[in-house]
Protein backbone atom coordinates (compact mmCIF):
# COMPACT_ATOMS: atom_id res chain seq x y z
CA UNK A 1 0.00 0.00 0.00
CA UNK A 2 1.13 3.65 -0.60
CA UNK A 3 2.73 5.69 2.01
CA UNK A 4 1.31 9.41 2.05
CA UNK A 5 2.61 10.30 5.24
CA UNK A 6 5.22 9.10 7.82
CA UNK A 7 5.81 10.84 11.37
CA UNK A 8 8.91 9.09 13.61
CA UNK A 9 9.56 9.98 16.91
CA UNK A 10 8.16 13.45 16.51
CA UNK A 11 8.99 15.93 19.84
CA UNK A 12 7.36 19.11 20.13
CA UNK A 13 8.36 21.05 23.13
CA UNK A 14 6.90 25.04 24.19
CA UNK A 15 9.57 25.76 26.64
CA UNK A 16 9.14 23.28 29.75
CA UNK A 17 5.63 21.94 28.25
CA UNK A 18 6.01 18.75 25.69
CA UNK A 19 3.15 19.48 23.77
CA UNK A 20 4.14 16.09 21.11
CA UNK A 21 6.36 13.20 23.02
CA UNK A 22 8.05 10.72 20.58
CA UNK A 23 5.20 10.18 18.28
CA UNK A 24 5.01 7.60 15.31
CA UNK A 25 2.59 6.92 12.79
CA UNK A 26 1.69 6.34 9.46
CA UNK A 27 -1.20 7.19 7.14
CA UNK A 28 -1.29 4.94 4.01
CA UNK A 29 -3.62 5.42 0.90
CA UNK A 30 -7.06 5.37 0.59
CA UNK A 31 -8.35 4.82 4.61
CA UNK A 32 -9.99 7.64 6.83
CA UNK A 33 -8.07 8.51 10.10
CA UNK A 34 -8.65 10.05 13.00
CA UNK A 35 -6.80 11.59 15.66
CA UNK A 36 -8.69 11.65 18.65
CA UNK A 37 -7.80 13.45 21.88
CA UNK A 38 -8.83 15.71 24.65
CA UNK A 39 -8.26 19.17 24.13
CA UNK A 40 -4.59 20.04 24.71
CA UNK A 41 -3.33 16.64 23.94
CA UNK A 42 -1.31 17.98 20.97
CA UNK A 43 -3.35 17.16 17.97
CA UNK A 44 -3.27 20.84 16.60
CA UNK A 45 0.70 20.56 16.77
CA UNK A 46 1.28 17.64 15.43
CA UNK A 47 -1.04 18.70 12.22
CA UNK A 48 0.93 22.18 12.66
CA UNK A 49 4.63 20.48 12.61
CA UNK A 50 3.34 18.22 9.14
CA UNK A 51 2.18 21.16 7.48
CA UNK A 52 5.11 23.13 8.08
CA UNK A 53 3.38 25.85 10.31
CA UNK A 54 4.94 24.71 13.60
CA UNK A 55 8.85 23.72 14.23
CA UNK A 56 9.66 20.40 15.49
CA UNK A 57 11.91 19.98 18.39
CA UNK A 58 12.99 16.77 17.44
CA UNK A 59 12.21 13.40 15.22
CA UNK A 60 11.05 13.19 11.48
CA UNK A 61 8.11 13.04 9.00
CA UNK A 62 8.10 12.55 5.56
CA UNK A 63 5.36 12.82 3.13
CA UNK A 64 4.85 10.45 0.07
CA UNK A 65 8.19 8.75 1.08
CA UNK A 66 10.12 11.55 0.96
CA UNK A 67 10.44 12.27 -2.71
CA UNK A 68 9.45 16.27 -2.16
CA UNK A 69 10.41 18.93 -0.24
CA UNK A 70 7.76 19.51 2.17
CA UNK A 71 6.53 22.58 1.01
CA UNK A 72 6.08 20.47 -3.02
CA UNK A 73 3.95 18.32 -0.94
CA UNK A 74 2.04 20.23 0.71
CA UNK A 75 0.91 21.24 -2.46
CA UNK A 76 -0.96 17.72 -3.40
CA UNK A 77 -2.27 18.23 0.35
CA UNK A 78 -5.93 20.02 1.02
CA UNK A 79 -5.60 21.18 4.81
CA UNK A 80 -7.56 22.64 7.39
CA UNK A 81 -6.49 24.05 10.57
CA UNK A 82 -8.70 25.53 13.54
CA UNK A 83 -10.19 28.46 12.36
CA UNK A 84 -10.74 29.05 8.36
CA UNK A 85 -8.14 31.39 7.25
CA UNK A 86 -8.80 34.05 4.33
CA UNK A 87 -8.31 37.40 3.14
CA UNK A 88 -11.43 39.33 4.49
CA UNK A 89 -11.79 42.11 1.72
CA UNK A 90 -11.35 39.30 -1.07
CA UNK A 91 -14.27 37.41 -2.05
CA UNK A 92 -14.71 33.90 -2.42
CA UNK A 93 -13.56 33.49 -6.05
CA UNK A 94 -10.56 35.63 -5.36
CA UNK A 95 -9.39 34.13 -2.77
CA UNK A 96 -9.88 30.65 -4.10
CA UNK A 97 -7.90 32.08 -7.05
CA UNK A 98 -4.93 32.97 -4.92
CA UNK A 99 -4.79 29.70 -3.85
CA UNK A 100 -4.55 28.23 -7.23
CA UNK A 101 -1.85 30.55 -7.90
CA UNK A 102 0.05 29.10 -4.45
CA UNK A 103 -0.74 25.88 -4.94
CA UNK A 104 0.00 26.22 -9.23
CA UNK A 105 -3.25 24.56 -10.41
CA UNK A 106 -5.56 26.08 -12.79
CA UNK A 107 -8.65 28.02 -12.09
CA UNK A 108 -10.96 25.79 -13.54
CA UNK A 109 -12.03 24.07 -10.65
CA UNK A 110 -12.93 26.73 -8.58
CA UNK A 111 -16.74 26.65 -9.91
CA UNK A 112 -17.07 22.96 -9.45
CA UNK A 113 -15.88 23.12 -5.33
CA UNK A 114 -17.90 25.88 -4.56
CA UNK A 115 -20.61 23.79 -5.75
CA UNK A 116 -19.97 20.88 -4.11
CA UNK A 117 -20.09 23.12 -0.80
CA UNK A 118 -22.83 24.65 -1.67
CA UNK A 119 -21.22 28.27 -2.01
CA UNK A 120 -21.91 28.77 -5.83
CA UNK A 121 -25.22 31.61 -4.98
CA UNK A 122 -22.47 33.71 -3.00
CA UNK A 123 -19.10 33.00 -4.64
CA UNK A 124 -18.76 36.85 -5.22
CA UNK A 125 -19.24 37.74 -1.61
CA UNK A 126 -16.35 38.84 0.45
CA UNK A 127 -14.90 36.89 3.07
CA UNK A 128 -15.64 38.95 5.67
CA UNK A 129 -19.97 38.59 5.07
CA UNK A 130 -19.67 34.90 5.59
CA UNK A 131 -21.34 33.18 8.81
CA UNK A 132 -18.24 30.80 10.13
CA UNK A 133 -20.48 27.49 8.72
CA UNK A 134 -19.77 29.40 4.86
CA UNK A 135 -15.99 30.33 6.19
CA UNK A 136 -15.52 26.79 7.21
CA UNK A 137 -17.22 25.54 4.10
CA UNK A 138 -14.81 27.64 2.09
CA UNK A 139 -11.93 26.45 3.43
CA UNK A 140 -13.18 22.62 2.31
CA UNK A 141 -13.59 24.13 -1.10
CA UNK A 142 -9.84 25.70 -1.15
CA UNK A 143 -8.95 22.71 0.23
CA UNK A 144 -10.15 20.36 -2.29
CA UNK A 145 -9.09 22.51 -5.23
CA UNK A 146 -6.23 20.45 -6.18
CA UNK A 147 -7.98 17.49 -6.04
CA UNK A 148 -5.56 16.65 -2.77
CA UNK A 149 -4.36 12.88 -2.02
CA UNK A 150 -4.65 13.67 1.58
CA UNK A 151 -7.71 15.76 3.49
CA UNK A 152 -6.42 17.25 6.50
CA UNK A 153 -9.30 18.71 8.71
CA UNK A 154 -8.57 19.79 12.29
CA UNK A 155 -11.87 20.29 13.95
CA UNK A 156 -13.94 21.24 11.35
CA UNK A 157 -17.45 21.10 13.24
CA UNK A 158 -16.00 23.41 16.06
CA UNK A 159 -18.20 26.92 16.13
CA UNK A 160 -20.97 25.65 14.50
CA UNK A 161 -24.57 25.39 14.63
CA UNK A 162 -26.52 21.48 14.54
CA UNK A 163 -27.02 22.91 10.62
CA UNK A 164 -23.73 23.51 9.73
CA UNK A 165 -22.24 20.69 11.54
CA UNK A 166 -24.67 18.26 9.69
CA UNK A 167 -23.58 20.33 6.41
CA UNK A 168 -19.90 19.72 7.19
CA UNK A 169 -20.36 16.07 7.83
CA UNK A 170 -22.13 15.34 4.95
CA UNK A 171 -19.34 17.19 2.72
CA UNK A 172 -16.73 14.97 4.51
CA UNK A 173 -18.72 11.66 3.63
CA UNK A 174 -18.94 12.64 0.52
CA UNK A 175 -15.15 13.20 -0.03
CA UNK A 176 -14.75 10.06 1.88
CA UNK A 177 -17.20 8.13 -0.78
CA UNK A 178 -14.72 9.54 -3.32
CA UNK A 179 -11.76 7.47 -1.94
CA UNK A 180 -9.84 10.58 -0.80
CA UNK A 181 -7.47 10.34 2.63
CA UNK A 182 -8.58 11.83 5.01
CA UNK A 183 -7.10 12.94 8.84
CA UNK A 184 -9.69 14.21 11.10
CA UNK A 185 -8.61 15.63 14.45
CA UNK A 186 -11.42 15.77 16.50
CA UNK A 187 -12.74 15.34 20.10
CA UNK A 188 -15.89 14.64 18.77
CA UNK A 189 -16.22 11.56 18.72
CA UNK A 190 -19.41 10.27 17.15
CA UNK A 191 -17.89 12.51 14.36
CA UNK A 192 -14.65 10.25 14.26
CA UNK A 193 -16.71 7.39 14.09
CA UNK A 194 -18.92 8.15 11.74
CA UNK A 195 -16.24 8.26 9.27
CA UNK A 196 -13.43 6.84 10.60
CA UNK A 197 -11.58 3.62 10.27
CA UNK A 198 -8.41 3.77 11.47
CA UNK A 199 -7.60 6.10 14.65
CA UNK A 200 -4.66 7.95 16.25
CA UNK A 201 -5.31 8.36 19.97
CA UNK A 202 -2.87 11.20 21.63
CA UNK A 203 -3.04 12.16 25.63
CA UNK A 204 -0.49 15.01 26.95
CA UNK A 205 1.07 14.38 23.63
CA UNK A 206 1.94 10.89 23.99
CA UNK A 207 -0.03 8.40 21.58
CA UNK A 208 -2.29 5.94 23.52
CA UNK A 209 -3.44 3.98 20.08
CA UNK A 210 -3.34 3.87 16.93
CA UNK A 211 -4.41 1.26 14.28
CA UNK A 212 -7.86 0.13 12.94
CA UNK A 213 -10.61 1.15 14.72
CA UNK A 214 -11.89 -2.23 15.94
CA UNK A 215 -9.04 -3.32 17.17
CA UNK A 216 -8.68 -0.66 19.33
CA UNK A 217 -10.33 -2.48 22.69
CA UNK A 218 -9.43 -6.51 23.18
CA UNK A 219 -13.37 -6.40 24.03
CA UNK A 220 -16.19 -9.25 22.76
CA UNK A 221 -18.70 -7.13 23.47
CA UNK A 222 -21.71 -7.17 25.70
CA UNK A 223 -25.45 -8.08 26.00
CA UNK A 224 -28.29 -5.92 26.87
CA UNK A 225 -30.81 -7.61 28.27
CA UNK A 226 -34.36 -7.79 29.53
CA UNK A 227 -37.10 -10.14 30.77
CA UNK A 228 -39.53 -10.75 33.42
CA UNK A 229 -37.20 -12.35 36.10
CA UNK A 230 -34.61 -10.28 36.29
CA UNK A 231 -33.09 -11.69 39.30
CA UNK A 232 -33.39 -15.23 38.16
CA UNK A 233 -31.81 -13.89 34.87
CA UNK A 234 -28.79 -12.18 36.71
CA UNK A 235 -27.84 -15.10 39.03
CA UNK A 236 -27.40 -17.16 35.69
CA UNK A 237 -25.80 -15.00 33.99
CA UNK A 238 -23.60 -14.59 37.02
CA UNK A 239 -22.75 -18.42 37.22
CA UNK A 240 -21.67 -18.79 34.00
CA UNK A 241 -17.94 -18.52 33.16
CA UNK A 242 -18.61 -16.82 30.03
CA UNK A 243 -19.96 -13.25 31.67
CA UNK A 244 -17.72 -10.68 33.59
CA UNK A 245 -19.34 -7.95 34.99
CA UNK A 246 -22.77 -7.17 35.17
CA UNK A 247 -24.28 -4.17 35.81
CA UNK A 248 -28.41 -3.56 35.72
CA UNK A 249 -29.95 0.04 35.05
CA UNK A 250 -33.17 1.22 34.56
CA UNK A 251 -34.73 -2.43 34.39
CA UNK A 252 -31.90 -3.52 31.38
CA UNK A 253 -29.66 -5.55 32.28
CA UNK A 254 -26.03 -5.06 30.78
CA UNK A 255 -23.42 -8.11 31.32
CA UNK A 256 -19.98 -8.04 29.63
CA UNK A 257 -18.56 -11.03 27.72
CA UNK A 258 -15.39 -12.60 28.60
CA UNK A 259 -15.34 -14.39 25.61
CA UNK A 260 -16.74 -14.53 22.36
CA UNK A 261 -20.66 -15.68 22.20
CA UNK A 262 -23.34 -15.47 19.77
CA UNK A 263 -26.60 -13.25 20.23
CA UNK A 264 -28.61 -17.01 19.23
CA UNK A 265 -26.45 -19.11 21.50
CA UNK A 266 -27.35 -16.91 24.96
CA UNK A 267 -30.73 -16.76 23.72
CA UNK A 268 -31.32 -20.38 23.36
CA UNK A 269 -29.20 -21.13 26.67
CA UNK A 270 -31.45 -18.79 28.31
CA UNK A 271 -34.59 -20.07 26.99
CA UNK A 272 -33.53 -23.88 27.50
CA UNK A 273 -33.02 -22.97 31.36
CA UNK A 274 -37.24 -21.43 31.24
CA UNK A 275 -36.20 -17.35 30.80
CA UNK A 276 -37.94 -15.67 28.35
CA UNK A 277 -36.08 -12.16 26.95
CA UNK A 278 -38.04 -9.36 26.10
CA UNK A 279 -35.09 -7.34 25.18
CA UNK A 280 -31.70 -8.92 23.38
CA UNK A 281 -29.25 -6.43 22.00
CA UNK A 282 -25.48 -7.38 21.13
CA UNK A 283 -23.51 -4.38 21.04
CA UNK A 284 -19.82 -3.63 20.94
CA UNK A 285 -18.50 -0.73 23.45
CA UNK A 286 -18.79 2.63 21.55
CA UNK A 287 -16.03 4.78 20.53
CA UNK A 288 -16.75 7.12 23.47
CA UNK A 289 -16.57 4.20 25.98
CA UNK A 290 -13.52 2.76 24.42
CA UNK A 291 -12.04 6.33 24.56
CA UNK A 292 -12.89 7.23 27.80
CA UNK A 293 -11.75 3.79 28.96
CA UNK A 294 -8.41 4.35 27.54
CA UNK A 295 -7.51 7.79 28.21
CA UNK A 296 -8.61 7.40 31.68
CA UNK A 297 -6.34 3.97 32.91
CA UNK A 298 -3.28 4.81 31.17
CA UNK B 1 9.22 34.43 -9.79
CA UNK B 2 6.09 35.81 -12.14
CA UNK B 3 3.79 33.84 -10.24
CA UNK B 4 4.82 35.21 -6.89
CA UNK B 5 4.61 38.66 -7.60
CA UNK B 6 0.66 37.44 -9.39
CA UNK B 7 0.41 36.33 -5.72
CA UNK B 8 1.31 39.90 -3.93
CA UNK B 9 -0.59 41.80 -6.57
CA UNK B 10 -3.86 40.17 -5.90
CA UNK B 11 -3.43 40.18 -2.22
CA UNK B 12 -2.84 43.47 -2.68
CA UNK B 13 -4.64 45.00 -6.00
CA UNK B 14 -8.23 43.73 -4.19
CA UNK B 15 -7.26 45.49 -0.92
CA UNK B 16 -9.45 49.14 -1.27
CA UNK B 17 -7.11 51.10 1.22
CA UNK B 18 -3.67 50.03 -0.47
CA UNK B 19 -5.18 50.42 -4.01
CA UNK B 20 -6.11 53.74 -3.09
CA UNK B 21 -2.44 54.64 -1.48
CA UNK B 22 -0.85 53.17 -4.21
CA UNK B 23 -3.06 55.47 -6.89
CA UNK B 24 -2.20 57.92 -4.82
CA UNK B 25 1.20 57.73 -4.57
CA UNK B 26 1.53 57.73 -8.11
CA UNK B 27 -0.36 60.84 -8.56
CA UNK B 28 1.64 62.51 -6.63
CA UNK B 29 4.57 61.52 -7.83
CA UNK B 30 3.50 63.14 -11.27
CA UNK B 31 2.24 65.55 -8.63
CA UNK B 32 5.52 66.91 -8.87
CA UNK B 33 5.03 68.42 -12.33
CA UNK B 34 3.03 71.05 -10.58
CA UNK B 35 5.93 72.46 -8.93
CA UNK B 36 6.22 74.10 -12.02
CA UNK B 37 3.12 76.26 -11.71
CA UNK B 38 4.25 77.99 -8.81
CA UNK B 39 4.39 81.38 -10.08
CA UNK B 40 4.32 84.47 -7.47
CA UNK B 41 2.68 87.97 -9.67
CA UNK B 42 2.82 90.83 -6.93
CA UNK B 43 2.94 93.69 -8.86
CA UNK B 44 7.03 94.20 -9.18
CA UNK B 45 7.90 91.08 -7.66
CA UNK B 46 7.87 88.22 -10.17
CA UNK B 47 8.39 84.63 -9.13
CA UNK B 48 8.18 82.04 -11.28
CA UNK B 49 9.74 78.85 -9.49
CA UNK B 50 10.33 76.63 -12.70
CA UNK B 51 12.49 79.75 -13.73
CA UNK B 52 14.50 79.53 -11.04
CA UNK B 53 17.49 76.94 -12.46
CA UNK B 54 15.26 73.69 -10.49
CA UNK B 55 14.70 72.62 -13.71
CA UNK B 56 17.61 72.87 -15.27
CA UNK B 57 19.46 69.26 -16.49
CA UNK B 58 21.12 67.62 -14.72
CA UNK B 59 20.29 69.32 -11.79
CA UNK B 60 16.84 68.00 -11.81
CA UNK B 61 17.56 64.54 -11.24
CA UNK B 62 18.63 65.53 -7.93
CA UNK B 63 15.98 68.06 -7.19
CA UNK B 64 13.31 65.79 -8.27
CA UNK B 65 14.58 62.64 -6.68
CA UNK B 66 14.68 63.99 -3.48
CA UNK B 67 11.77 65.44 -3.53
CA UNK B 68 9.81 62.95 -4.80
CA UNK B 69 11.22 60.55 -1.76
CA UNK B 70 9.38 62.13 0.46
CA UNK B 71 6.18 60.01 -1.08
CA UNK B 72 7.16 56.85 -0.08
CA UNK B 73 6.08 56.72 3.34
CA UNK B 74 2.57 56.28 1.52
CA UNK B 75 4.19 53.06 0.28
CA UNK B 76 5.84 52.37 3.61
CA UNK B 77 2.22 52.22 4.88
CA UNK B 78 0.82 49.63 2.16
CA UNK B 79 3.87 47.47 2.50
CA UNK B 80 4.05 47.66 6.43
CA UNK B 81 0.43 46.74 6.39
CA UNK B 82 0.88 44.17 3.66
CA UNK B 83 3.29 42.06 5.73
CA UNK B 84 1.52 42.83 9.52
CA UNK B 85 -1.94 41.61 7.80
CA UNK B 86 -0.79 38.70 7.16
CA UNK B 87 -0.12 38.12 10.54
CA UNK B 88 -3.50 39.70 11.90
CA UNK B 89 -5.31 37.67 9.78
CA UNK B 90 -3.24 34.32 9.89
CA UNK B 91 -3.47 34.21 6.53
CA UNK B 92 0.72 33.42 6.31
CA UNK B 93 -0.48 30.09 7.98
CA UNK B 94 -2.59 29.36 4.96
CA UNK B 95 -0.34 30.50 2.71
CA UNK B 96 2.51 28.20 4.06
CA UNK B 97 -0.53 25.49 4.47
CA UNK B 98 -1.49 25.76 1.42
CA UNK B 99 2.40 24.99 0.07
CA UNK B 100 3.92 28.31 -0.54
CA UNK B 101 7.42 27.74 1.17
CA UNK B 102 8.62 30.25 3.78
CA UNK B 103 11.74 31.68 1.19
CA UNK B 104 8.87 32.47 -1.30
CA UNK B 105 6.74 33.52 1.05
CA UNK B 106 9.52 36.60 1.46
CA UNK B 107 10.31 36.09 -1.88
CA UNK B 108 7.00 37.44 -3.00
CA UNK B 109 7.00 40.35 -0.61
CA UNK B 110 10.70 41.35 -1.29
CA UNK B 111 9.94 41.55 -5.42
CA UNK B 112 6.85 43.16 -4.51
CA UNK B 113 9.34 46.08 -2.92
CA UNK B 114 11.51 45.66 -6.19
CA UNK B 115 8.59 46.43 -8.24
CA UNK B 116 7.54 49.45 -6.12
CA UNK B 117 11.17 51.16 -6.13
CA UNK B 118 11.87 50.24 -10.07
CA UNK B 119 8.33 51.47 -10.98
CA UNK B 120 8.41 54.68 -8.98
CA UNK B 121 12.06 55.41 -10.00
CA UNK B 122 11.18 54.62 -13.89
CA UNK B 123 7.95 57.21 -12.85
CA UNK B 124 10.11 60.16 -11.51
CA UNK B 125 12.48 59.59 -14.67
CA UNK B 126 10.17 60.02 -17.07
CA UNK B 127 8.17 62.83 -15.12
CA UNK B 128 11.92 64.39 -14.78
CA UNK B 129 12.92 63.78 -18.31
CA UNK B 130 9.33 65.52 -19.90
CA UNK B 131 10.05 68.69 -16.92
CA UNK B 132 13.71 69.09 -17.88
CA UNK B 133 12.88 68.89 -21.69
CA UNK B 134 9.93 71.90 -21.58
CA UNK B 135 12.13 74.03 -18.68
CA UNK B 136 15.60 73.43 -18.71
CA UNK B 137 17.79 76.08 -19.78
CA UNK B 138 20.62 73.27 -21.23
CA UNK B 139 19.40 70.79 -23.47
CA UNK B 140 22.67 69.05 -24.50
CA UNK B 141 22.64 64.96 -24.63
CA UNK B 142 25.83 64.80 -21.97
CA UNK B 143 24.35 67.34 -19.76
CA UNK B 144 20.86 66.02 -19.76
CA UNK B 145 22.54 62.51 -18.61
CA UNK B 146 24.94 63.36 -16.47
CA UNK B 147 24.32 63.09 -12.74
CA UNK B 148 22.01 60.23 -13.46
CA UNK B 149 23.69 58.39 -10.51
CA UNK B 150 21.26 60.08 -8.23
CA UNK B 151 18.24 57.70 -9.95
CA UNK B 152 20.03 55.18 -9.11
CA UNK B 153 20.74 56.23 -5.49
CA UNK B 154 16.56 56.92 -5.61
CA UNK B 155 16.19 53.28 -6.18
CA UNK B 156 18.45 51.35 -3.67
CA UNK B 157 16.98 54.15 -1.36
CA UNK B 158 13.42 53.41 -1.48
CA UNK B 159 14.29 49.30 -1.66
CA UNK B 160 16.72 50.06 1.88
CA UNK B 161 13.35 51.69 2.80
CA UNK B 162 10.97 49.25 1.78
CA UNK B 163 12.80 46.05 3.12
CA UNK B 164 13.01 48.38 6.71
CA UNK B 165 9.21 48.50 6.42
CA UNK B 166 9.09 44.81 5.56
CA UNK B 167 11.23 44.02 8.68
CA UNK B 168 9.31 46.02 11.01
CA UNK B 169 5.69 44.37 9.53
CA UNK B 170 7.46 41.09 10.13
CA UNK B 171 8.96 41.46 13.47
CA UNK B 172 5.85 44.01 15.05
CA UNK B 173 3.32 41.97 13.48
CA UNK B 174 0.57 45.08 13.72
CA UNK B 175 0.91 47.37 11.04
CA UNK B 176 -0.39 50.64 13.69
CA UNK B 177 2.50 49.44 16.32
CA UNK B 178 4.82 49.01 13.23
CA UNK B 179 4.54 52.39 12.06
CA UNK B 180 4.76 53.30 15.29
CA UNK B 181 8.19 51.78 15.75
CA UNK B 182 9.05 53.39 12.39
CA UNK B 183 8.61 56.84 14.15
CA UNK B 184 10.47 55.68 17.08
CA UNK B 185 13.41 54.32 15.05
CA UNK B 186 13.93 57.88 13.64
CA UNK B 187 14.09 59.37 16.62
CA UNK B 188 16.29 56.51 17.80
CA UNK B 189 18.74 57.09 15.35
CA UNK B 190 19.23 60.88 16.53
CA UNK B 191 19.61 60.18 20.26
CA UNK B 192 22.45 57.72 19.53
CA UNK B 193 23.62 60.88 17.06
CA UNK B 194 23.29 63.26 19.84
CA UNK B 195 24.71 60.75 22.92
CA UNK B 196 27.55 59.92 21.18
CA UNK B 197 28.73 63.06 19.94
CA UNK B 198 27.80 65.02 23.69
CA UNK B 199 29.43 62.27 25.80
CA UNK B 200 31.32 59.48 24.02
CA UNK B 201 33.49 61.36 20.55
CA UNK B 202 33.69 64.42 19.19
CA UNK B 203 30.62 65.51 16.43
CA UNK B 204 32.93 64.61 13.69
CA UNK B 205 32.80 60.96 14.30
CA UNK B 206 29.73 60.36 15.42
CA UNK B 207 28.44 61.91 12.43
CA UNK B 208 30.29 59.48 10.58
CA UNK B 209 28.69 56.75 12.80
CA UNK B 210 25.55 58.21 12.01
CA UNK B 211 25.75 58.11 8.40
CA UNK B 212 26.33 54.00 8.85
CA UNK B 213 22.57 53.41 10.66
CA UNK B 214 20.19 52.24 7.95
CA UNK B 215 17.65 55.17 8.10
CA UNK B 216 20.52 57.67 7.75
CA UNK B 217 22.48 56.26 5.53
CA UNK B 218 18.98 55.60 3.17
CA UNK B 219 18.90 59.41 3.97
CA UNK B 220 22.51 60.13 2.73
CA UNK B 221 22.11 58.89 -0.96
CA UNK B 222 20.34 62.10 -2.00
CA UNK B 223 21.91 65.00 -0.15
CA UNK B 224 19.32 67.78 0.19
CA UNK B 225 19.18 69.96 -2.80
CA UNK B 226 18.31 73.51 -2.25
CA UNK B 227 21.41 75.23 -1.27
CA UNK B 228 22.95 73.99 -4.54
CA UNK B 229 20.81 76.04 -6.10
CA UNK B 230 22.15 79.18 -7.48
CA UNK B 231 19.52 81.56 -5.87
CA UNK B 232 20.69 79.93 -2.54
CA UNK B 233 24.09 79.98 -3.31
CA UNK B 234 24.34 83.87 -4.50
CA UNK B 235 22.00 84.81 -1.02
CA UNK B 236 24.48 82.89 0.53
CA UNK B 237 27.66 84.73 -1.18
CA UNK B 238 25.92 87.98 0.16
CA UNK B 239 25.68 87.62 4.10
CA UNK B 240 29.29 85.58 3.58
CA UNK B 241 28.14 81.69 4.64
CA UNK B 242 30.22 79.18 2.85
CA UNK B 243 27.83 76.89 1.32
CA UNK B 244 30.30 74.82 -0.74
CA UNK B 245 28.45 71.63 0.90
CA UNK B 246 29.60 67.80 -0.61
CA UNK B 247 26.32 66.64 -2.93
CA UNK B 248 28.24 63.81 -4.51
CA UNK B 249 26.62 60.12 -4.33
CA UNK B 250 29.70 57.45 -3.31
CA UNK B 251 29.97 54.27 -3.94
CA UNK B 252 30.27 53.37 0.20
CA UNK B 253 26.92 55.56 0.43
CA UNK B 254 25.32 52.48 -2.02
CA UNK B 255 27.45 49.55 -0.25
CA UNK B 256 25.58 50.79 3.09
CA UNK B 257 21.85 50.72 2.06
CA UNK B 258 22.99 47.34 0.02
CA UNK B 259 24.37 45.86 3.21
CA UNK B 260 21.31 47.16 4.97
CA UNK B 261 18.28 45.63 2.64
CA UNK B 262 19.79 42.14 2.87
CA UNK B 263 20.20 42.09 6.52
CA UNK B 264 16.76 43.34 7.13
CA UNK B 265 15.03 41.08 4.31
CA UNK B 266 17.66 38.31 5.63
CA UNK B 267 16.49 39.11 9.48
CA UNK B 268 12.83 38.81 8.10
CA UNK B 269 13.12 35.14 6.78
CA UNK B 270 15.44 34.29 9.61
CA UNK B 271 12.42 35.17 11.98
CA UNK B 272 9.76 33.66 9.84
CA UNK B 273 11.79 30.40 9.79
CA UNK B 274 12.02 30.59 13.69
CA UNK B 275 8.67 31.54 14.63
CA UNK B 276 6.02 28.90 15.24
CA UNK B 277 2.55 30.38 13.51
Amino acid sequence: METILTVQHLTKKFGFLTAVKDLSFTIEKGNVYGILGPNGSGKSTTLGIILNVVNRTSGSFCWFEGNTSTHEALKKVGAIIERPNFYPYMTAVQNLKLVCKIKEVPETKIEEKLELVGLLDRKDSKFRTYSLGMKQRLAIASALLNDPEILILDEPTNGLDPQGIHQIREIIKKIAAKGTTILLASHLLDEVEKVCSHVVILRKGEKLYSGPVDGMMASHGFFELRTTAMDKLRELLEKSASFGKITQENGTLTAYLKEEMQAEELNKMLYDKGLVLSHLVKRKESLEEQFLTLTKNN
Amino acid sequence: MVRLLQIEFIKLWNNRASKILITSYFILLTSIALIAAIKFDIGPVKFHLAEQGIFNFPYIWHFNTFVTAIFKLFLAIVIVSMMANEYSNKTIKQNLIDGLSKKEFIASKFLTVISFSLISTVFVFVVSMILGLIYSDYNELSIIFSDLEYVFAFFFKLVGFFSFCLFLGIFVKRSAFALGFLILWVILEQIIFGILGWKFTTWEIAQNIKNFLPLESMQNLIKEPFTRLSAVQNIGQQIGEDMSFDYQVYWYEFLIVIFWTALFIYLSYALLKKRDL
